[in-house]
């Protein structure tokens, strides 16, 4: 059986000190204890990524999708749960107990994100070439020609001009901001690239040619995608595989075209209605 | 006036000399890592060299001999300052010559004579922290030293090529301190900065303000931070001389001449070049007095 590149066993993040009803699996107010308030943000998430396979997330605003992909980009500590990762000691160590070192190996080296707010990803006050260099650097590199290089290369992929290299993406608009953030996470060649909402407040002519660019780059790069989104029809267009979350929990997953023409659970029934 | 039977000798009381000594000893253990100290209540202001003053009130002993320059002056209006408070709070004796001294305070540069390992070079520093230009949070960058995180120095590095062609930091370049610690060499020129590696002297940092004490101790690894493709330069003197003493490969400062109203130049250690023109002097004179005339 083909190993995935990405595997997360019982994945969970909880905000508040727990109490024995919500650790004994007593039922929750959406994701949150009624009686300690404990926020389960994650609870005990069972993910699989296959390679150069694109695996859509799916789900309304406050179900986990973002805490679980920050949380296996190292930005949020976890509660409890493991991952393995293929191109990590061959899967078999646990990439959540690893040291600080290391978590900026699998960061720099292994994984690429791409955040919905442009903030939280790039520094609006430096360069779009210096600011896909940060990662460059970061994985060691210390060759200034050979970095500006590659910079003219992402950014030739991405179509922004070279006369705005030295620009910084606050003079950006929405859509260059995350073609930046794009280039920056593909800097080093990583095996997993983590888009997290990456469409989400764009008009949708900018929205086709950012998604446009994301199938160029899966078909290219050859690359593993996990997918955020609360828009099936991003998801419709490139995921794979589908999984849904609700209130911190995965409550169906499949291949997608099954996910949304089949729907088996009421919520994604729902969520598929409200779409058409 | 101070009248130095009114002060404990050289001003601070031997506790707070000792806590401050303590510190350094730590700064000495540990080249390039920031030692935080109680820096003391001085009658002179903060950023007027208290870091500096503290150190040297901590170390100074009844036998040495202070010099102070400020700039590369030994006749600035900080530098005899300070001589002055020191001297009068110590009795010891101060001195304008980089050679005769054991302890030198300096602001702004290190002395044109190679130091030796019998003095100690005590620098003051108004930014200690080197990643104070890429993160303004002190609780961040001490865990960026912790976990030796220096891409964003090294990105500001290449921002300034990106954005000029070159890297325009023309005093306080940041050096690699035994290849761990990221380190702010104080304000001197780059033209300095490779007398801190592989050194025969102490050299001791002082910032007053922001309370940090650190040191690269003799024969210590210091690496101005450059890529690799990209060579460390340092201002370049080439085809200028001293027009006082005539010295080449010197830090030089440059001036216009009021008269031609053209550039001309002087060295900026004025003690290495007052001592250059006495020795001129003196030879001539030897030379004369053999020619009996």
């Amino acid at each position: 059986m083909e190993k995935p590149v990405l595997r997360i066993d019982h994945l969970t993040v909880r905000y508040g000190k727990t109490c024995g009803y919500c650790r004994n699996g007593g039922k929750l107010n959406k994701n949150t204890c009624p009686h300690c308030k404990t926020v389960w943000a994650c609870n005990d998430v069972n993910v699989s990524l296959y390679e150069g396979e694109i695996l859509g997330i799916v789900g309304e605003s406050g179900s986990g999708k973002s805490t679980l992909m920050k949380s296996l980009y190292f930005d949020f500590g976890i509660t409890e749960g493991r991952g393995y990762l293929k191109d990590f000691h061959d899967g078999e160590e646990d990439i959540f107990s690893q040291s600080l070192q290391q978590k900026k190996y699998i960061k720099n080296h292994i994984m690429g994100m791409v955040y919905q707010n442009p903030v939280l990803g790039l520094r609006m006050d430096y360069s779009s070439a210096g600011n896909i260099a940060e990662k460059l650097i970061a994985a060691g590199n210390r060759n200034f020609r050979k970095m500006n290089e590659r910079v003219t290369e992402l950014l030739d992929a991405m179509e922004i001009l070279q006369s705005r290299k030295k620009e910084p993406p606050k003079n950006f608009s929405g859509g260059m901001q995350q073609r930046v953030q794009i280039s920056k996470a593909l800097a080093n060649n990583p095996k997993i690239l983590l888009l997290d909402e990456v469409t989400t407040g764009l008009d949708l002519s900018v929205q086709a040619r950012v998604l446009e660019l994301i199938r160029k780059i899966h078909q290219e790069f050859h690359i593993s995608i996990m997918l955020v989104s609360h828009d099936l029809a991003v998801i419709r267009m490139l995921a794979d595989r589908t999984i849904v979350m609700l209130d911190g929990k995965i409550i169906e997953q499949g291949l997608t075209d099954q996910i949304l023409d089949d729907p088996q659970q009421p919520y994604t029934q729902q969520l598929v209605h409200s779409l058409l | 006036m101070i009248d130095a039977k009114h002060y404990n000798f050289a001003f601070l009381d031997e506790g707070s000399k000792r806590e401050i000594r303590r510190s350094i000893l730590k700064a000495v253990a540990i080249p390039g890592y920031q030692v935080p100290f109680g820096s003391r209540e001085l009658p002179i202001g903060r950023g007027w060299g208290t870091g500096g003053i503290q150190i040297t009130l901590s170390i100074i002993g009844k036998e040495d001999i202070l010099k102070v320059i400020d700039q590369g002056n030994d006749d600035s209006v900080n530098a005899v300052n300070i001589k002055k408070l020191v001297g009068e709070c110590t009795d010891v004796e101060v001195t304008t010559d980089s050679e005769e001294a054991t302890i030198i305070q300096s602001r702004h540069r290190i002395p044109e004579i190679p130091m030796r390992n019998d003095q100690i070079l005590v620098l003051q520093v108004p930014t200690p922290e080197p990643l104070r230009i890429v993160e303004p949070k002190e609780s961040v960058t001490k865990q960026m030293h912790a976990e030796a995180e220096y891409s964003g120095m090294w990105l500001s590095l290449f921002e300034d090529l990106t954005q000029y062609g070159k890297i325009s930091i023309s005093s306080e370049y940041p050096v690699m301190v035994e290849d761990r610690y990221v380190m702010n060499p104080s304000p001197i020129p780059r033209y300095d900065n490779w007398k801190l590696n592989d050194s025969e002297t102490l050299y001791l940092f002082g910032a007053g303000r922001e309370k940090k004490i650190y040191a690269i101790p003799p024969h210590t690894k210091v690496v101005s931070m450059c890529f690799e493709d990209v060579p460390f330069r340092t201002e370049d003197f080439e085809g200028k001389h001293c027009r006082l003493c005539g010295a080449t490969g010197v830090y030089l400062d440059e001036l216009i001449d009021e008269a031609t109203g053209e550039k001309v130049y002087e060295c900026n250690d004025t003690g290495f070049c007052k001592k250059r023109r006495m020795r001129g002097k003196n030879s001539m004179q030897t030379e004369n007095m053999q020619r009996g005339e």
